[in-house]
């Protein structure tokens, strides 16, 4: 029991774990120490969201962010890049306050849509955030767009490694 | 163990040092493929397309599987180390999210109670 009055004093930072759960979809878990009513007003409120949803390691500048948080709502992020801004858009399908929260993501035509889910454990919350592919494809080629991308670079690499003379 | 790597990585870095090998990499990155529809994409005759797909199966970059008279060609287990390591990534990005909303969070929760205080006074 007191390590539980210990760790409300200096909150312990919890895990995030991720996995594939299906051919389909993406499920990332994570505690926090909140009732569901806070954790769900840092997702719908703006003001809260832009605050965390862009953490600085990532290196991108939110220019602006809309949310009409109901069904069919919607909301529009857009970020600084280059040569212009990008914008990520969709629409809310669920709101379920305190409880659950799902909406498209409409920038690419084989866009995923996400649910939240927030469960509250004695005065703590379970966040499940699920992203569901229309397709095995879809999520595979989520993956190697993203991944794939590291290939040419590699290649040139490996081809001026092979072109320098070798010493023995 | 050393050997093994050692072997795995001669094995890995001949399959890579073609050109066209290289290729079919990329193209069985898009989509898996049949040996003749990838011997048609290269221009390449089935006898030369299936020396490519041994050598790069060999080096465990491709897997190969025969469905009737069809063998189908498609990433080895380098690309399940690459879903692998794309979901790790995926996973950093959520956790970097979450660590700033902890922060937000534990602000609100002082806020509650600052304002709680305020209204029992």
């Amino acid at each position: 029991m007191d390590a539980g009055r210990e760790s409300e004093a200096a909150p312990v930072k919890e895990r995030t774990t991720a996995e594939r759960k299906s051919d389909r979809e993406l499920v990332v878990t994570r505690i926090f120490n909140a009732p569901a009513r806070i954790v769900f007003e840092a997702w719908t409120k703006p003001e809260l969201f832009k605050r965390w949803w862009v953490p600085k390691s990532i290196g991108l500048n939110l220019l602006s962010c809309e949310m009409d948080v109901r069904v069919e709502g919607k909301y529009r992020l857009v970020f600084a890049a280059d040569p212009e801004p990008v914008a990520f858009f969709g629409r809310y399908l669920e709101v379920i306050p305190d409880s659950r929260l799902s909406w498209t993501n409409e920038e690419s035509p084989d866009g995923n849509i996400t649910t939240v889910t927030f469960e509250e454990i004695r005065g703590k919350t379970r966040v499940v955030v699920c992203d569901l592919y229309p397709s095995k494809e879809a999520l595979d080629n989520a993956i190697a767009s993203d991944s794939t991308g590291a290939f040419p670079e590699q290649f040139e690499q490996l081809d001026e490694l092979l072109a320098a003379p070798i010493n023995f | 163990m050393v050997q093994y790597s050692d072997t795995h990585f001669n094995a890995s870095f001949a399959a890579l040092s073609d050109v066209t090998r290289r290729g079919v990499l990329e193209q069985l990155a898009r989509g898996d493929a049949s040996i003749t529809e990838l011997a048609d994409k290269f221009g390449m005759t089935l006898t030369g397309m299936k020396k490519h797909v041994g050598i790069l199966e060999d080096a465990g970059l491709v897997a190969t599987e025969k469905i009737g008279r069809v063998r189908t060609c498609r990433l080895g287990a380098c690309r399940l180390e690459e879903e692998a390591m794309w979901i790790e990534k995926y996973r950093q990005l959520w956790a970097a999210r979450f660590d700033e909303l902890d922060k937000v969070i534990e602000e609100m929760k002082r806020k509650e109670k600052a304002d709680g205080r305020r209204k029992r006074k």
